[in-house]
């Protein structure tokens, strides 16, 4: 790992403001991708601003219409939190699906969606369920915030501060898990609520996008069948050493119709 | 070995917590990771580096009352926690019983994993005071690998010792 200048902030606004100074600066939440970043030399930043002592951003609160996550909550608060399991279900076992015990128990879902991994977790909650991510500066539309590879809408010294999702009136997710590192190859998050019908695909492509034609064929009928037979295009998804752009796209529509399943209990 | 940011000289800084009960202080660099810290400032070589990837689970270790993965933190974030190694674990003479029961069940082969199968282990009972089954014991111990694959005698000791965790 090269050498950096590291501080922990004492609230929001001298988070933002050390890192807007800083040569390169960089937040870390709790650092369970930016840390193996580092290590492998693929970063280099000048300066790690840690947000670890800023407690106003850890916290669940719960309401009729919405579940609103703390950026600094770890996934672990998350899938244990019985007020998200009885509000979205799903939510709160996508946050059980991440890494590890000792991951979720560090990870956070402020850092999880501002690096915006092609094959994390969360950016299919948010886009799937049309959150709203909150930052020191204003709101974003999660369908506006994940915008390509390891991409946001996020400006240098801007900071997620909270994330709120809007409950549905059903919803699940299923991955395809890499058996090592239990990062998605294909996970398919799919509602029906006040944000509509929505498919959200993560793992596939370089970020996570919606299915139109999938969601086209729920808003008509909520029901596997309706998706069994739609393929996903593979011509801009990823190929690696997991899995072809070909088995991808077929994932998507297997773990689709799973997920409308299990939404449908 | 080029550009200025490698020419200028590392700081150090002074990183203090409580391991095992005992206040200790050292001086790292800004990128000392909490695993080098531990082992190599502090001498407490019971946590192991298996994967240096946070894949593995062998460096796992209590901060603040949470299993983490040592090697995946750094030193300066836990300056003021209260930390719990493998060396922690056991009073005087009697072993904990997680350790107990991996002793008890031999449940190690090579011992390499075995620091960091006992503290997520005792995350693992904890997590599930009520009732723990051997499903779940497989499940939770996602984040540790055996490379012996000893699996089978690690989950049999996690089952005894929540029995005797819990009684």
């Amino acid at each position: 790992m090269y050498d950096f200048n590291y501080k922990r902030a004492s609230s929001v606004d001298d988070a933002t403001a050390s890192v807007a100074e800083a040569d390169e600066g960089k937040f870390v939440a709790g650092g369970m991708t930016l840390l193996p970043t580092l290590k492998q030399r693929l970063a280099q930043p000048s300066d790690l601003v840690d947000l670890a002592d800023l407690g106003d951003l850890v916290g669940i609160t719960v309401n009729d219409s919405t579940v609103t996550i703390g950026a600094m909550t770890p996934h672990a608060v998350v899938n244990a939190s019985a007020d998200v399991q009885k509000a979205i279900p799903a939510l709160a076992k996508l946050a059980g699906l991440i890494g590890d015990p000792m991951v979720r128990n560090r990870g956070t879902i402020g850092g999880s969606i501002s690096n915006n991994d092609p094959a994390a977790d969360y950016p299919s909650a948010v886009v799937g369920l049309g959150a709203t991510v909150h930052t020191n500066k204003r709101e974003i539309a999660g369908d506006d915030f994940f915008v390509g590879l390891f991409e946001t809408a996020l400006e240098e010294d801007e900071l997620v501060t909270k994330v709120v999702f809007p409950v549905p009136d059903k919803a699940a997710y299923m991955k395809f898990p890499n058996p090592a590192s239990r990062y998605a190859i294909v996970g398919t998050f799919v509602s029906q609520g006040p944000q509509g019908t929505r498919v959200a695909v993560t793992g596939a492509g370089s970020h996570v996008f919606r299915q139109s034609d999938m969601e086209a064929a729920l808003e008509a009928n909520f029901a596997s069948e309706a998706v069994e037979n739609i393929k996903q295009d593979d011509s801009d998804l990823n190929t690696d050493i997991h899995a072809s752009a070909e088995y991808r796209a077929h994932l998507v529509t297997i773990m689709a119709k799973r997920a409308v399943a299990e939404a449908n209990g | 070995m080029s550009g200025a940011k490698m020419e200028t000289p590392m700081t150090t800084t002074t990183v203090s917590m409580t391991v095992n009960g005992k206040q200790v202080s050292a001086d790292v660099e800004n990128r000392t990771l909490l695993v080098q810290y531990l082992r190599e400032s502090l001498g407490l070589t019971g946590t192991h580096v298996g994967c240096d990837t946070s894949q593995c689970g062998a460096c796992t270790i209590y901060v603040n009352g949470l299993p983490i993965k040592s090697c995946t933190m750094l030193a300066r974030q836990a300056d003021g926690a209260e930390v719990t190694t493998i060396e922690g674990l056991a009073d005087g003479d009697t072993l904990h019983p997680m350790q107990e029961a991996f002793r008890e069940n031999h449940a190690l082969q090579c011992g390499f994993c075995t620091p960091g199968m006992v503290m997520s282990a005792i995350g693992i009972v904890e997590r599930n005071k009520d009732s723990l089954d051997e499903k779940t014991v497989r499940h939770e111990l996602e984040g540790n690998f055996c490379r012996c694959t000893g699996y089978h005698n690690i989950v049999k000791a996690i089952l005894a010792a929540h029995k005797e965790m819990t009684a």
